[in-house]
């Protein structure tokens, strides 16, 4: 798989780290009354969808720049490919 | 028809007309007690000991494809019980126990070859790891053997023991360990269940469930709606497509896993050795083909083929200890999809809907837990109870901090 890095073009799918779900870019807030079972949806639960998937790969053996990729699970077929930060600005994280 | 020796040799002489189909082809009937999601190892096995050691009857089995079609018949057959914590290796020792006794208990020749595995060792600390690993077998009445390079040298003369960057200084062997022939699991259970009555039925896709009121009446199907008293999930790989139509996230994210087979020779490797630096391991089938493969490719995946930089990493360990694999071509790669648990480790529960079970996450190492897997939630399904040796595989377990986590590495699919 050839990842296109906003910044640096396309690079080599094997120079990076995959985390998961880019919903993990959200951290559920520690002081609401449901925080438990929050924390552990966050934690541990995945919607694991077959089909587009948005998804966190870190860029390890390059500029060490978190991405936010869209691909498709059932073709490996990449679609889109932002900053991390972009997305977690736009998407209104403070930090 | 029962299989024997002797009714080898009588259809032998008769011209091999009296062998009938090994399973029936029946239509699905409107309502079932249990009705079984998925007919690979698992639920074929689910299926066989509900019937055999439950008493239960008026059981189906639902697959989308065909049986053995999915992760059974894709694996790299490698059965062991070399587990360390106590969630886990009494349930995998209980599933080796029912391996040895499988092939009467089926009357099924599933090739079942206690060859022996090898898990190698690089460095002093993993030395100390997998003496302790050993020590947590015997203790739960598995075999373990700390083996020195040097009788390492004598059985397996073609390992190269002085790699500069990772010498073989000994390795932990469980000698009841091997393979089995895993097509033939899954059809010696399809058999042994279909001749206690069980419904097989193929081609048969599970769309959705029907759900009132918190409980679970039966399954719609590509076939229509098949009501159950019970619906027991067993759908690996496919858990969180098909769950999600029950509402439910699952702990889960389903990866991509290779596997590779080389051209046949003539037998070279006696047994199963595992790489201990990197992630290869490799036996020899019984046509003669060196059967390897390595890590999963690391990204939530439903494509069943995976990409080159696994293969390439793969090959690399394989050359690392077996310099002799550089002369072998390869015959066939392919890949499998597998539904891996946050902490490595299954599940094997009922869920918050009434009358709908569960099993799954096997991650990579579910074939060596068919026999176990099946006994256990068939003993769910009819007691309404974990069996003895599943009761740390629950849902709640994430929530409640009680992880089996056998390598440490914390919820991160992809690491276990
Ligand atoms: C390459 C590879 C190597 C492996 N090597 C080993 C090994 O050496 N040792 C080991 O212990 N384990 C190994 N495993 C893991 C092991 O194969 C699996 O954990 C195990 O087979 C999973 O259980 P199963 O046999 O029931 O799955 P499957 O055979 O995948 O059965 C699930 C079935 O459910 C069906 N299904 C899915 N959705 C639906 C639906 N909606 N309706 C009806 N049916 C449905 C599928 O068609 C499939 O037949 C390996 C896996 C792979 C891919």
């Amino acid at each position: 798989m050839i990842i296109n890095h906003p910044l640096l073009g396309p690079r080599d799918a094997a120079e990076f780290t995959y985390l998961g779900d880019a919903k993990m870019i959200h951290r559920p807030d520690w002081q609401a009354d449901d925080a438990l079972a929050q924390f552990t949806a966050y934690g541990y639960l995945r919607d694991n969808p077959a089909g587009p998937h948005r998804e966190l790969w870190f860029h390890e053996q390059g500029d060490r720049s978190w991405l936010v990729v869209t691909r498709d699970t059932t073709t490996h077929e990449i679609t889109d490919v932002q900053l991390a930060r972009d997305v977690a600005r736009a998407e209104g994280r403070s930090k | 028809m029962s299989y024997s020796g002797f009714r080898v040799i009588k259809e032998a002489l008769t011209g091999h007309r009296g062998w009938g189909p090994a399973w029936r082809t029946p239509e699905p009937k409107s309502d079932y007690d249990y009705v079984i999601i998925g007919g690979g190892g698992h639920g074929l096995a689910t299926a066989h000991y509900l019937a055999k050691e439950f008493g239960q009857s008026r059981i189906a089995v639902i697959e989308k494809g065909w049986i053995g079609g999915g992760n059974v018949g894709r694996n790299t057959t490698i059965i062991r019980s070399n587990y360390l914590l106590d969630g886990n290796e009494p349930f995998y020792e209980f599933s080796l126990k029912l391996w040895e006794g499988l092939e009467q208990d089926l009357n099924y020749n599933a090739m079942v070859s206690q060859r022996g595995i090898l898990n190698l060792i690089h460095s002093d600390a993993q030395r100390d790891a997998f003496t302790r690993r050993g020590n947590a077998m015997i203790l739960n009445g598995a075999d373990a053997d700390l083996m020195t390079t040097e009788q390492i040298q004598k059985r397996y003369p073609f390992l190269n023991v002085n790699n500069a960057r990772f010498p073989i200084k000994g390795g932990l062997a469980q000698h009841r360990g091997g393979t089995v022939r895993h097509d033939a699991v899954a059809w010696g259970y399809a058999r042994a269940a279909d001749r206690r009555g069980v419904d097989i039925i193929q081609n048969c896709e599970v769309t959705g469930f029907r759900i009132e009121n918190g409980k679970c009446l039966g399954v719609e199907t590509s076939r229509g709606f098949i009501g159950a008293k019970k619906v027991a999930a067993c759908v690996a790989g496919s858990s969180g497509r098909l769950m999600e139509k029950a509402g439910m996230r699952l702990p889960i994210e389903s990866h991509v896993l290779q596997a590779f087979v080389s051209e046949g020779l003539k037998p070279v490797l006696p047994g199963v050795i595992t790489f201990g630096a990197g992630h290869f391991y490799c036996s020899q089938s019984d046509k003669g083909g060196l059967v390897f493969g390595g890590d999963i490719d690391g990204y939530n995946s439903y494509a069943q083929r995976g990409n080159l930089p696994v293969v390439e990493d793969v090959c690399e360990g394989g050359m690392a200890i077996f310099p002799m694999l550089g002369r072998v071509r390869l015959l066939r790669m392919w890949g499998g999809i597998m539904d891996m648990s946050m902490d490595g480790s299954p599940i094997i529960d009922r869920t918050h809907i009434d009358g709908l079970y569960f099993n799954g996450g096997w991650c990579y190492g579910g074939f060596k837990a068919t026999p176990a897997s099946g006994f256990a939630y068939a003993h769910l399904l009819a007691t309404g109870r974990p069996h003895e040796t599943a009761t740390a595989y629950r849902f709640d377990r994430f929530e409640k901090g009680r992880m089996i986590d056998e390598k440490g590495m914390g919820n991160q699919p992809n690491l276990h």
